[in-house]
């Protein structure tokens, strides 16, 4: 079996999404214990921008694979695609970044080559001919290491977790995909408010519980969200208050929610369930404000504040205003 | 329209996880299980269809423990018509093995229609939906937060990094649901007087080994204790100068 490893490229607008070269960096040093080749994949039309940014990107090889039918994404017609290139060239593994393209994508591959798939690898590694991956269980309460017994090895890596690298110009082929018959088709992709930062890329993250007792008084927590500046602090929720209808689910924070690891988090009026501290507990830096000092949160936060969130947030707000200001 | 819903059990959300002692699986002891968080939406979303085409039938499955049994009737007292244990002692872990038994099993009854859960909260594999549809050779949609049917042809909105997704999908289809595709209903004594006279089958699983073995399992090193800066807004200035100066992410 070859030990070429291929990497599937998310385009977006005609552009690489930045987790698709951190998956060609991560491939490329698992090819240099291996010996093989890293094939970066990029699949549908106007690809040439995109396949510029992955000739730079540590790849050895890089393939468009161009048809006009799959200028959107169709997680059916994109995995034929993918499946007929790992043969095509002789790949041993397959990896993508574990985004919603990715894991829509790569668990199709994974079975139309009859092989397994671990999901939001945080950490990889060849040796002995075994690829093995470490990769979280229960929202991070856990990991897990695991050994590929299958052919070919395919994995969805957690992004932000690889840092991207450069290479020299790789060859870059074009040929024509089939998209045959699709049965699933992207018919429309409607951005977010451009002034709202996704919670998982924030480097600020400000989320509320139960403790701030109404549902208007989230006012708070998107005030200091906003006192960080604009595209920089995302509002995140509890699952209690999600639970409650007060916030959307897209804000939830947990194991039911998002898993977050912003270089700040605040949790106020968060009392800290096990399940919550799932989903934020790899943050860098954690601020918690509660009136109950018991609260379990304070027991993973760097700093806590004993306080009325009514009392505490609007002086932070304020202080944080001028800190922003000042710099 | 004939409708799967592939459910999990799984231990509750407010586990606190402990190894066990072979180092390769979580300590089962003083563990609590519950229906997977994620999978309420697929069975309700289930039974919404069959009572908007006023036809059809909902068949509730899941591969794991006798003790499963509990969260099957739990579905069938919610409205399922027909529940299929597919029962094995081994924790699910590996998403081929048990696509490939759940897969071979769905082939044996008529359906034009697989509803999942986003993900399992235990494993978090999050593959299994697209896994089936390739598998069964459906149409799939990941992650969906609002989906309407019209002439047997699905159309779903999901969210992606920042953007919604508007997909269309024809049917044969499997369709992973999201928190938010509705309101979960709950079972009313009726339902579960009702859910003790419906069928649940069991039988073994046809599982064969796990391509992706558990080499071992461990947990993350545990925060270092912070500090309490102070009481109330008085305690603001120290904080923000702790931020700033300190851990510098101000």
């Amino acid at each position: 079996m070859s030990q070429n490893i291929l990497v599937v490229a998310e385009v977006r607008g005609g552009a690489v999404k930045r987790p698709s070269l951190e998956a060609v960096a991560a491939a490329t040093k698992l090819a240099a214990k291996n010996g093989g080749k890293v094939i970066a994949l990029a699949v549908g039309s106007g690809l040439d921008a995109a396949c510029a940014t992955l000739a730079t990107s540590g790849a050895h090889q890089v393939v468009a694979a161009e048809s006009a039918a799959l200028a959107q994404f169709s997680g059916d017609g994109f995995a034929r695609v993918v499946a007929e290139q790992v043969k095509a060239n002789g790949c041993g593994a397959v990896l993508m970044a574990h985004t919603a393209m990715g894991k829509d994508l790569l668990p199709r591959v994974a079975a139309l080559l009859d092989t397994g798939l671990v999901s939001d690898v945080v950490a990889l590694d060849f040796a002995d001919g075994t690829y093995t991956a470490r990769k979280p269980v229960f929202a991070g309460k856990a990991f897990v290491q695991v050994r590929a017994t299958r052919n070919p090895f395919v994995a969805t890596l957690r992004p932000n977790n690889f840092e991207p690298t450069t290479g020299a110009a790789a060859p870059v082929a074009k040929v024509a995909a089939n998209a045959g018959d699709l049965l699933s088709v992207v018919k429309e992709i409607v951005a977010a408010a451009s002034d709202k930062v996704p919670l998982q890329e924030a480097k600020v993250v400000v989320a509320g519980g139960r403790g701030l007792k109404e549902p208007q008084h989230f006012k708070l927590i998107e005030d200091l969200a906003a006192a960080f500046g604009p595209g920089v602090a995302a509002v995140g929720a509890s699952r209690a208050v999600v639970d409650a209808g007060w916030r959307p689910h897209g804000e939830q924070v947990g194991q039911t929610g998002k898993v977050v690891s912003p270089p700040l988090y605040f949790a106020i009026g968060i009392s800290g369930a096990i399940q919550h501290l799932a989903g934020m507990r790899t943050a860098r830096t954690i601020v918690a404000i509660n009136k109950d000092p018991e609260a379990p949160i304070f027991k993973v936060a760097d700093y806590g504040i004993v306080g009325d969130a009514f009392e505490v947030v609007p002086a932070l707000t304020e202080a944080i205003r001028q800190a922003v200001a000042a710099r | 329209m004939d409708i799967v819903v592939c459910v999990k059990r799984v231990p509750t959300s407010d586990t606190a996880v402990k190894i066990a002692a072979d180092g390769t699986s979580f300590d089962p002891a003083g563990v609590q299980y519950e229906l997977n968080a994620y999978d309420e939406f697929a069975i309700e979303q289930a039974l919404q269809i069959k009572e908007k085409l006023g036809t059809g039938s909902v068949t509730v499955v899941t591969l794991g423990p006798k003790d499963a049994q509990k969260e099957l009737r739990d579905a069938l007292a919610r409205g399922a018509d027909k529940a299929v244990l597919l029962v094995t002692d081994k924790w699910v872990f590996d998403s081929w093995s048990a696509g490939t038994a759940l897969a071979n099993w769905i082939k044996t009854v008529p359906c034009n229609l697989v509803l999942c859960g986003r993900q399992a909260i235990d494993a978090d594999n999050n593959q299994m939906p697209p896994r089936l549809a390739a598998m069964l050779g459906f149409g799939c949609v990941t992650e969906v937060s609002k989906l309407d049917l019209v002439d047997g042809v699905f159309t779903a909105e999901r969210d992606i990094e920042g953007a919604r997704e508007v997909v269309t999908c024809r049917t044969p289809a499997v369709i992973s649901c999201q928190k938010g595709l509705n309101a979960p209903r709950y079972a009313n004594l009726k339902g579960i007087m009702a859910a003790k006279k419906k069928p649940l089958d069991e039988v073994p699983a046809a599982m064969p080994d796990a391509a992706m073995a558990i080499v071992s399992m461990s947990l993350p090193a545990p925060r270092a204790a912070g500090k309490i800066v102070g009481n109330g807004a008085d305690a603001v200035p120290a904080l923000v100068a702790a931020l700033r100066n300190e851990a510098k992410v101000l």
